[in-house]
């Protein structure tokens, strides 16, 4: 049998291959050679078999015959033959193999050979590759090998017992009297290792860190000789004596001195030393100083050394290298939480870094900038954001605008800069906001009031300009439908007010009906926009148009809510202007159930819509069924709230010259004729209003009498809605002494215009007589002011065929109910 | 350190090692990434990304990429100068080393990283005690060949 090839005319003639198919093809001869030859348990060239096996291992062909093969060569006495053998084991066997273990013996027998050069082959492997198993059997060894006076197998022992430690941690203890004069070692290898050693022992184990302790001084001492020392040709780097071991011990310092008043004094000289005098001209300097700003950072020194470390920081952030800029916008985003004053101190360059063309580091900077936003600078760094917003890449996008929001949220300095912000954020970055902003931006430009105007004008002419970024659409074509009145009477103060033609309006959301840009969700937003406008425009025929056109459209959910639009124009127009309603102001609630948000009665599609609860599933039929069935089964309608009184008396007007000085909260559009015998309205809704939804935290406030008149009682009692303690929550109980039933029973109630008003639906109208039942209905009273609570409240019912209309004032409210 | 690998501009790798146990897929797919990754970056972009919950810190010299995946709570700056070290012991050793010797004497950089680096970590901070130790285990080497690779090259075993 000729001799194998030698390993570098291998590699030599599997590069002369030119395809892959080549390349295979020779590898699977040399494979089959080298198979037959270790059958043949060949003892002279199994050491080169190996190595070529390994070559060809890397070039990523399977090589896991060979394995034993390691194992033999480990066992073998020729140096060469080790050296290959645990090479091989290192590269080809892992702990999840069981011949792995079969090792072991192969390396206790080595760890005690005679040449230092075989024990370190043994250290290296089973430091790199060890499992567990072995680790356990074999940690004895390694401990004594840790007492070595022989440096060079010393420092192996000590990274060796670090892997020990970090895959059997229960082994810890047993390094510890070995560690006794680690530190009194000159030679650095041992030094460097013997810090790794420590700094393992002390980050897995309190009691460790706290036995270590003691050995600051003599850390300190030895990085002060590393500095102070004249040049050593050994461990110098650029100037600097062994960079690695000052980092390490700086590392172990810093674990040392964190929490701990003592070691951090002991360290403060040598850190302010190391801060100043390291040369910063090459990256060896940098990352020494580097280290130390950590560790100043992280342990308890005092502020003159902090502001040190940050101002190092901020000359980091001028330093050409990209690198340096990167690790100090690192630091610095970890720093910021605890020394917010300082780092503000480097905003300009700071959001200069949003300009770098390293995707990194404007990711870096993007997220500092963040941190540091506040009150004051607020105008200044939400121009930069803004800037930096328009021209970052994509991915960036939905972070930064998630983070404007955030940040214009709590610092706004106007409303209308919260709206110009948000508008813009709107215009350049449309596609990428998160989902849950649309509901927010809705809320919150419901809750500025004033700028209604304003926002509807700016939002229309952004719709003008471009109408493919869908949240942008979606918002504009809610706020067109909200607030379309304004838009065409030109009220705007803030800015010129523009000339718009309701058919223009118009044009704009039938065009984002039909536009291929547009999702389904747009197009249900602006469906039920058109179909507002209904009651602030005067083109009503060509909305009603629309809305029956839709009537047939293959998308379900538009085909619903034309289906219900059209019922409203034919079969319920009169109730058309009360559903069509302008939107209360919503609260804003931590959590985003439907039922924890205020609820109006007999909402429209568009409410349920736009609570917090994304609207691109409404809700199923059954709620398109409610809302027929409460208006066909009831004459009573449902009690509507509106807006503070700027706006003149919209729920038809009825009601409401009641209460001069009082604002309007409720009041039923007209009843018509015929009293249809009442049915129990289907409790759909009413299950989400009527039950107490709202934690009783309140349970002690007592219960009181509002009206006790001609037979008809009704009570109060009162619940304290938990997520937000300003509302109070009542329920009215209604009771009918007389032996008549009063039929056709309205409550409304009105409050001072400190307060907000809401009511629930109720739970019938009809009070049984001779006390047989009860009716119940919810008040939430919003209370932001803390006054006293006052209510007016009015009632109508027909008894014994005539009506019965009284007023009432209800002023005997318990101080718990209000304060 | 987790792992650290030498691969040219072409993707080809010239050195893998590993200081965490994984199966050979794994590492397989692991390796591929992190060279997409790194090659896909511009020359004027930093040495340092984040992948998964490790940083990546590498750096180009001449037509090897040497690569190293670090914890989060290393410095990475102080991982640029291992990593330059490691260049200089393969320097001094291979004589103005270039992907060559690498290449057609990949063993020997294997050693010369395990008298370097253990367990992922530095284990001596002296090129001069590194490149001593290599030579002196060359020269084991040696002695124990010599006898036999003579009649060997005569061919005459």
């Amino acid at each position: 049998m000729p001799a194998p090839i030698r390993l570098r005319e291998l590699i030599r003639t599997i590069r002369t291959a030119r395809t892959q198919a080549e390349e295979r093809e020779m590898i699977q001869k040399e494979c089959a050679a080298i198979r037959s030859s270790f059958r043949e348990e060949d003892n002279t060239y199994r050491c080169r078999n190996v190595a070529k096996l390994l070559y060809m291992h890397m070039l990523g062909y399977p090589a896991h015959f060979g394995q034993l093969e390691c194992l033999k060569l480990i066992a073998s006495q020729k140096f060469t033959d080790k050296r290959i053998g645990y090479l091989g084991a290192m590269l080809l066997l892992d702990e999840r193999q069981d011949v792995h273990l079969l090792m072991t013996n192969c390396i206790k027998n080595d760890l005690n050979h005679s040449t230092q050069y075989v024990q370190g082959l043994s250290l290296c492997t089973l430091g790199c590759m060890g499992s567990s198993e072995m680790c356990r059997d074999l940690a004895g060894e390694v401990e004594k090998l840790l007492k070595t006076s022989n440096s060079y197998l010393r420092k192996k022992a000590a990274l060796c017992a670090v892997h020990v430690i970090r895959k059997v941690p229960e082994l810890m203890e047993m390094f510890l009297p070995a560690t006794k004069n680690l530190l009194s070692e000159k030679n650095h290898g041992v030094l460097h290792t013997s810090v790794v050693l420590l700094t393992e022992m002390c980050e897995r184990s309190p009691d460790m860190l706290s036995h270590f302790r003691k050995l600051v001084p003599q850390l300190v001492r030895i990085l002060k000789n590393l500095i102070m020392s004249g040049y050593s040709p050994e461990h110098d780097v650029s100037g600097i004596s062994d960079p690695f071991l000052q980092v390490r011990i700086l590392r172990l310092l810093r674990i040392l001195g964190k929490g701990d008043d003592d070691s951090s004094e002991a360290m403060n000289d040598i850190l302010a030393q190391v801060a100043t005098n390291t040369e910063t001209s090459k990256n060896v300097g940098n990352a020494i100083l580097y280290e130390t700003v950590l560790t100043i950072m992280d342990i308890k020194s005092e502020s003159g050394l902090r502001v040190l470390a940050i101002n190092i920081l901020g000359r980091f952030l001028l330093n050409n290298d990209k690198n340096i800029r990167y690790v100090a916008l690192t630091s610095l985003l970890k720093t910021v939480q605890t020394d917010h004053n300082a780092v503000q101190r480097h905003r300009s360059t700071i959001v200069d870094c949003l300009k770098d063309l390293d995707v990194s580091i404007k990711r870096r900077a993007m997220e500092l900038s963040f941190a540091l936003v506040n009150g004051n600078n607020i105008r200044g760094m939400m121009k930069e954001l803004l800037y930096f917003l328009d021209s970052c890449d994509p991915d960036f996008k939905a972070d930064c605008a998630s983070g404007i929001f955030l940040a214009a949220e709590k610092y706004a300095p106007s409303k209308r800069w919260h709206i110009d912000t948000v508008m813009r954020v709107l215009t350049t970055a449309g596609s990428y906001v998160r989902d849950d902003s649309v509901p927010n931006l809705i809320q919150l430009i419901t809750n500025s009031v004033e700028m209604h105007a304003y926002t509807v004008q700016r939002l229309y002419k952004a719709l003008l300009d471009d109408i493919s970024q869908q949240p942008l659409v979606q918002v504009a074509s809610w706020c067109i439908g909200e607030y379309g009145d304004l838009l065409v009477s030109g009220q705007c103060e803030e800015e010129e007010p523009i000339q718009v033609s309701e058919d223009e309006v118009l044009d704009v959301l039938e065009g984002l009906l039909v536009s291929n840009l547009s999702t389904p969700v747009t197009r249900a937003y602006s469906l039920t926009a058109i179909m507002k406008l209904s009651t602030r425009f005067s083109s009503v025929n060509r909305i009603k148009k629309v809305v029956s056109i839709y009537g047939s459209s293959i998308d379900v959910e538009l085909q619903q809510r034309a289906v219900e639009y059209n019922a409203l124009f034919k079969k319920y127009d009169h109730m058309r202007p009360a559903l069509l309603e302008r939107m209360p102001i919503m609260e804003k609630t931590a959590t985003n159930g439907p039922t924890d948000i205020a609820q109006t009665n007999g909402e429209t599609d568009s409410t349920i819509l736009d609570t917090k609860h994304l609207p691109s599933i409404t809700h199923p039929a059954s709620q398109a069924n409610d809302l027929l069935d409460l208006l066909g089964g009831n004459d009573v309608v449902p009690v509507i709230q509106t807006t503070v009184p700027t706006k003149p008396a919209s729920a038809g007007g009825e009601l409401l010259d009641l209460l001069g000085d009082l604002s309007l909260t409720g009041g039923p559009t007209p009843t018509p004729a015929p009293s249809v015998p009442m049915s129990q309205p289907p409790f759909l809704l009413d299950g989400l209003s009527s039950q107490p939804i709202f934690n009783d935290i309140a349970a002690g406030i007592p219960p009181m009498t509002a009206y006790n008149k001609n037979g008809l009682k009704i009570e109060f009692t009162f619940e304290r809605s938990n997520p937000s303690p300003n509302i109070a929550v009542i329920t009215i109980h209604a009771t009918n002494s007389t032996e008549a039933d009063m039929t056709e029973f309205v409550f409304q109630a009105a409050v001072p215009k400190t307060f907000q008003l809401q009511l629930l639906s109720p739970s019938s109208n009809v009070v049984p007589a001779l006390n047989q039942g009860s009716v119940t209905q919810v008040i939430r009273v919003l209370n932001p002011q803390k006054q006293q609570l006052r209510m007016r409240i009015k009632l109508t019912y027909t008894h014994k065929g005539s009506p019965v209309q009284d007023l009432a004032e209800v002023n005997n409210f318990p101080p718990q109910s209000w304060q | 350190m987790q792992f650290m690998l030498l691969f040219s501009r072409q993707g080809k790798l010239r050195l893998q090692k590993w200081y965490v146990p994984l199966s050979d897929t794994q590492k397989k797919k692991i390796s591929r990434e992190v060279i997409q990754i790194v090659l896909a970056r511009k020359p004027k972009m930093c040495s340092f990304l984040e992948w998964r919950d490790l940083k990546i810190v590498y750096k180009r010299y001449a037509s090897l990429y040497f690569c190293c995946a670090v914890e989060d709570q290393e410095n990475e700056l102080i991982t640029l100068e291992i990593i330059h070290r490691y260049v200089e012991l393969l320097d001094k050793y291979f004589g103005s080393v270039c992907e060559l010797d690498i290449i057609f004497n990949f063993e020997k950089a294997y050693y010369i990283l395990d008298e370097f680096i253990l367990g992922g970590e530095a284990q001596e901070t002296s090129k001069k005690n590194v490149l001593k130790a290599i030579e002196q285990a060359d020269m084991l080497q040696e002695e124990a060949e010599t006898p036999r690779s003579v009649l060997e090259e005569i061919g005459l075993t």
